[in-house]
């Protein structure tokens, strides 16, 4: 417990160290872990640009989060927004946000019945601490077999990788803001210009239980009724082929996203295996006294260099491959709550109609249920429109954000693996000289 | 030649930093002894020789013309006492090193004189076991000649001349005091390595007497050297090195050991690259013609390092009265030939020399598992087969089927014989009951088929090391296994047999009294021996276990990689946009590849690197075991001790008591004590010593074989690394045509 508490606090402090690198944006000064990563913010910084791509980079609200600070299981992010426009107050200013507020954001977005003709973008998950939390316990706990300078270099990796969860989840939060901030109507949403200006706590109440259970009832009602208006026929082949596509393409970058992350995180344990049989080799050459004990030196030596690259090759795949499968899972998902909502009010007009024939039957409230009627084909046909829109710049934006991603991890698989090479090639040259 | 015989055995004279005067004497003793007489002036008359090298001044022209090379080497510090450039050539193990003192020594000597061009010329050698002595030699008499004029006293100078048959020859060649030198030097390079220098200085006239020398030696020796089998020609070859360093002996008691350093490494650089075993002189042909000196050269090192003390006493003696000429020639063949009386030691270093060399004479591979018979009776048969020179066998090639029984049958029979002297025993690798259901089930899956290649591989190295043991190789049960066609069924060897059992219980009972011995250690060598193996075990267990997760982990990766591959494929089928749908069938296809690659980095783990580790563990076992016999033998030798101190109590009772019927029989029960205490001491002193000559063996086996696998390892991870860029690099252009 003492232990874990430790291990929190040596997280908080990497955080705040985090912190004052952001705020002064001057990574080269703090310790040698953020150094170790400053690199992999830079790259982080590049991902985030390259999963919203297509943000037109609108001079006139840039909005960014320089700067996070982690309390226990609460991050609070600073939000700093530029701005020419005049629905603001001021030109420049910052706010401090929590995650709870994001959501807060998302959902008041999207039950904006205006918005449903658009893709909402995905709110950013939550942040996961957990499984570096996890993984420093269990460290913690074999220390005793491991050597000091084994344990350490454990440490440091494992505090190197909470840096990179903290780095991922301030990132994840800074693109949901910007791509709001890019869309022509998002960005002029009420909530969103609340959300970046009032500067006092927005103290959004989490959800307490009821209302947990009544977004899962939410959810369930939805799937069913997911199921009910499939029946339904489709009248537009653009949206008909849309939605198998999406539906099928949801399903399957979901498991490429598992499996993604699966494979990064077995590349992680093959790099730390590198940090044991480093150490290992280190205290094999201390207890040596022959002509084998530079080679062993030299290897060990080689096996820390190696595992270095191998880390940066794991968190590069993670960075380039998982989060963007990722991002585009939740995408996808935020373009079928968009075909969702289409169909509903598909389906709505199509009750309208029958509801219409009926009143006409009757001849009772025609002019009400032709009212109605109206309604519901002047919304079916805004969501289609708007829906066409969104899911062609969604395409669009997905096929770019692919191109950069991949281009830029094969880019940086080759560039690893040629520094690998050349470790190969001086430890084998030395070897043979010797 | 007597003399020749009797200097070279043990007595190591201690004349590390000897006196001019003692060499002199040495020289006298020797009589016509040239190996000796003349190696032995190199390194003492150093001193003498580095003031003479200044008042050759005639010859200084020379050293401007030498190398940059030469003046790198001339520039380093070579303040150390004339002896310490020996001991240097001694001590250096590396192949670097062999050739760098010796350059070194010859530096001071002569730093700006004539020796620089001979330097040149010593320059390519360099790193050659065999030009070493040709180094020591050629060297030698140019400094004697050097300090010859200036110092016509100086004793050694005149002991050499006074066992030539002509003792006033020193005034020919005190005459033509800077001839001799420069000839040596301008002349020998431009002849021989044909390779003409800087300006030449040299009268020509002593071309001819060059001649002869030259002569002498292409024709002689190499007729000598190609008619002998290799073995001898090393010994001949060894044998000179050896005598010098015997002569020049360090006064270190480490001395035994660090001449087997310089030979076995030596030996280990030059040998190698000759891999055709054919002859002597071709094989030290292929050494140096890799280096930039054409053959010519390669054959002159070969000559020299034999005959260059007779081509220069010989010019030399040419200088004088050419009565003489033939004389010293038999002597050197004499010497040469006469390797015999060697030291324990040297007959120890050249028994190490052969077994480097059996490497090359007798290879050992085993191919072809197969599974033979049904069921639980099933067992895989291996195909042993021998590719051999050594006279030792009937024929050159043989193969035999053997049994994994069969393999742990040779090790219980050697193990037997042998680690009762203190032999470390290479173990064979473990039964797996395992392993060996799976392949007796019949599965042919992937690990049934790996466990077998594991074990192939495991036996093969089993075997090579127990052959390559030169004592172990000698043992007739190593010759059965390999040859005979119908091996006796090896009994005992099953794991769950009586005899299992029964061994079993010898171990507990081994291992119980192995608790109980509490030896006061005499020797610190060994203590500390001891604790190091327990400490590198301990550590090798540790490393085997991570590398072990490795191998898990990576093939965990492969296969998570396979699953991404498959799952991205299937991605690319649904992508509605041409161009990414092909590029991630593409990108599934380079992570199909990448599965692969990691398949087989984890199989290289496995084999280049965990496999090593086990092996050198349970080595590392063996090593304990042959500690643990020296052990017992000491107690035993102790047990003995007590006893015939009980047995000399119970005769001073008996005389006390004076019961003279039974006082007879007690003091034949003394004298059998007796001599058991001194056949016990024997014992104990022979298996320690066998002890420390087996570690010793085995540390360097064992720097080599890691070297070796290490290599390897890496050259697998750089192999999938290039495979790896390969891949991706094929890869980016798909990635870019994403529109």
């Amino acid at each position: 417990m003492r232990q874990e508490e430790q291990n929190g606090g040596c997280f908080q402090k990497i955080a705040n160290i985090a912190r004052l690198a952001a705020q002064h944006d001057d990574l080269q000064r703090c310790c040698t872990f953020i150094i170790m990563t400053s690199t992999l913010d830079d790259s982080e910084k590049e991902k985030a640009r390259s999963v919203s791509v297509d943000l037109n980079n609108d001079a006139s609200l840039l909005i960014d989060i320089p700067d996070a600070l982690c309390e226990r299981d609460k991050v609070k992010f600073t939000v700093h927004t530029k701005t020419t426009l005049s629905s603001f107050q001021k030109p420049d200013f910052s706010v401090p946000r929590q995650h709870e507020d994001f959501i807060w954001l998302h959902d008041a977005l999207v039950e904006t019945e205006d918005y449903a003709g658009l893709i909402i973008p995905p709110a950013p998950p939550k942040p996961d601490f957990e499984s570096p939390r996890e993984k420093m316990h269990k460290l913690g706990e074999g220390e005793a077999t491991m050597t000091k300078e084994e344990y350490t270099k454990m440490k440091q990796e494992l505090e190197a990788e909470y840096l990179a969860v903290f780095k991922k989840t301030v990132q994840v939060h800074e693109v949901f803001l910007q791509r709001l901030s890019s869309h022509p109507i998002l960005s002029k949403d009420r909530n969103f210009q609340i959300f970046l200006e009032y500067d006092q706590d927005l103290s959004v109440r989490r959800k307490n239980a009821k209302e947990t259970f009544g977004s899962f009832f939410k959810n369930m009602v939805k799937s069913a009724d997911e199921v009910i208006i499939s029946g339904i026929k489709e009248v537009d082949d653009f949206f008909e082929q849309e939605k198998t596509f999406l539906l099928d393409y949801s399903s399957k970058i979901k498991d490429s996203t598992a499996r993604a992350e699966k494979m990064t995180r077995s590349h992680k344990n093959v790099a730390d295996d590198y940090i044991h049989i480093s150490a290992t080799l280190n205290s094999l050459s201390v207890d040596d006294n022959t002509a084998l004990k530079k080679h062993l030196e030299k290897f060990a030596d080689l096996f820390e260099k190696l595992r270095k690259v191998e880390g940066r090759v794991a968190s590069d795949e993670e960075l380039k491959l998982t989060e963007l499968f990722r991002y585009y899972m939740l995408d996808i998902q935020a373009a079928k709550d968009l075909l969702y909502r289409r169909a509903r009010a598909l389906a709505d007009y199509e009750n309208s109609n029958k509801a219409l024939d009926k009143a006409r039957l009757k001849s009772k409230d025609i002019t009400q249920a032709e009212e109605h009627q109206q309604q519901c084909l002047q919304k079916f046909d805004k969501l289609s429109e708007s829906g066409k829109r969104e899911l062609t710049s969604f395409k669009g934006r997905r096929v770019v954000a692919f191109r950069k991603n991949l281009i830029e991890m094969s880019e940086l698989e080759i560039k690893h693996a040629k520094n690998n090479m050349a470790l190969l090639q001086g430890c084998i040259e030395l070897l043979k000289s010797n | 030649m007597a003399t020749s015989s009797e200097r070279s055995p043990p007595p190591f004279p201690e004349d590390l930093e000897p006196e001019p005067d003692e060499v002199g004497d040495q020289d006298s003793d020797d009589g016509e002894d040239i190996f000796l007489g003349t190696d032995n002036p190199l390194e003492i008359k150093m001193d003498p020789s580095l003031s003479a090298s200044d008042i050759t001044s005639s010859t200084k022209p020379l050293s401007e013309a030498s190398s940059p090379p030469v003046m790198d080497l001339l520039s380093e510090p070579a303040s150390e006492a004339s002896s310490a450039p020996m001991v240097d050539l001694l001590m250096e193990p590396a192949s670097e090193g062999s050739s760098a003192p010796m350059v070194d020594l010859l530096m001071e000597p002569a730093s700006e004189a004539s020796s620089a061009p001979m330097m040149n010329l010593l320059m390519e050698p360099a790193s050659e076991a065999s030009s070493a002595p040709m180094m020591n030699l050629l060297m030698e008499p140019a400094s004697d000649d050097l300090k010859e004029p200036p110092k016509p006293d100086i004793d050694p100078l005149a002991d050499i001349i006074n066992d030539t048959p002509l003792s006033e020859g020193k005034t020919p060649v005190a005459a033509m005091p800077q001839e001799p030198p420069s000839d040596l030097f301008d002349d020998e390079p431009s002849e021989l390595f044909a390779e003409p220098r800087q300006s030449n200085t040299a009268k020509q006239q002593q071309t001819s007497i060059f001649d002869e020398p030259d002569e002498d030696l292409f024709s002689e020796p190499l007729g000598e050297a190609s008619k002998k089998p290799q073995n001898d020609f090393f010994k001949e070859a060894l044998a000179p090195v050896a005598k010098a360093s015997n002569v020049c002996g360090p006064l270190s008691d480490n001395y035994n050991e660090q001449p087997t350093d310089i030979f076995t490494e030596e030996a280990i650089t030059t040998l190698p690259s000759a891999v055709s075993t054919v002859s002597v002189n071709s094989k030290t042909n292929g050494v140096h013609s890799d280096e930039e000196e054409p053959d010519i050269f390669a054959e002159a090192t070969v000559e020299l390092s034999l005959d260059s003390p007779r081509n220069d006493r010989k010019k030399k003696e040419a200088a004088k009265p050419s009565a003489s000429a033939s004389a010293p020639a038999p002597s050197v063949s004499a010497s040469a030939s006469k390797p015999q009386p060697k030291t324990l030691e040297e007959v120890q270093y050249i028994t190490l020399e052969e077994e480097v060399e059996d490497k090359f004479e007798l290879n050992i591979s085993i191919t072809n598992p197969e599974k033979v018979g049904d069921g639980m009776n099933a067992y895989m048969a291996y195909k042993v087969s021998t590719q051999t020179t050594l006279p030792m066998f009937r024929s050159k090639t043989f193969t035999v089927r053997r049994r994994f029984s069969d393999f742990l049958g040779l090790y219980e029979k050697l193990s037997d014989k042998h680690t009762l002297n203190g032999y470390i025993v290479p173990p064979p690798p473990e039964k797996s009951i395992m392993g060996m259901t799976k392949v007796k089930v019949g599965k042919e899956d992937n690990s049934s088929a790996e466990f077998v290649e594991r074990r192939r591989a495991a036996l093969e190295r089993y075997l090579q090391r127990v052959v390559f043991h030169p004592s172990l190789l000698q043992d007739p049960d190593v010759r059965e296994f390999l040859e005979r066609d119908d091996m006796p069924r090896a009994h005992n060897t099953q794991a769950l047999s009586g005899a299992g059992f029964l061994k079993m219980i010898n171990r507990a009972t081994d291992s119980l009294s192995k608790m109980t011995i509490k030896m006061n250690e005499s020797d610190v060598w060994f203590e500390e021996k001891l604790q190091e193996v327990e400490a590198e075990d301990q550590q090798l267990r540790k490393l085997h276990i991570m590398v072990d997760s490795l191998v898990g982990h990576r093939k965990e990766l492969s296969v998570n990689t396979g699953g991404f591959a498959k799952s991205v494929a299937m991605l690319g089928s649904s992508e509605d946009n041409t161009a990414l749908s092909r590029a991630l069938s593409q990108l599934a296809e380079v992570e199909d590849k990448m599965e692969q690659l990691h398949q087989e980095q984890a199989a290289s783990d496995s084999f280049c690197f965990a496999e090593l580790l086990a092996d050198y563990i349970r080595l590392l076992g063996s090593v304990r075991a042959s500690f643990d016999q020296r052990m017992k033998t000491w107690q035993r030798w102790q047990d003995a001790q007590n006893m015939l101190q009980k047995k000399r109590e119970t005769e001073a009772k008996l005389l006390w008591a004076n019961k003279p019927d039974k006082l007879q029989q007690a003091k034949d029960d003394i004298t059998e004590w007796e001599a058991k205490v001194t056949q016990y001491e024997r014992d104990f002193d022979r298996v320690s010593a066998t002890v420390r000559k087996e570690v010793l063996r085995f540390e360097k086996e064992k720097a080599r074989d890691f070297k070796k696998q290490i290599i390897k390892y890496l050259e697998s991870l750089l192999q999938s690394q290039q495979q790896l860029i390969k891949y991706w690099e094929a890869f980016l252009p798909e990635a870019k045509a994403i529109a």
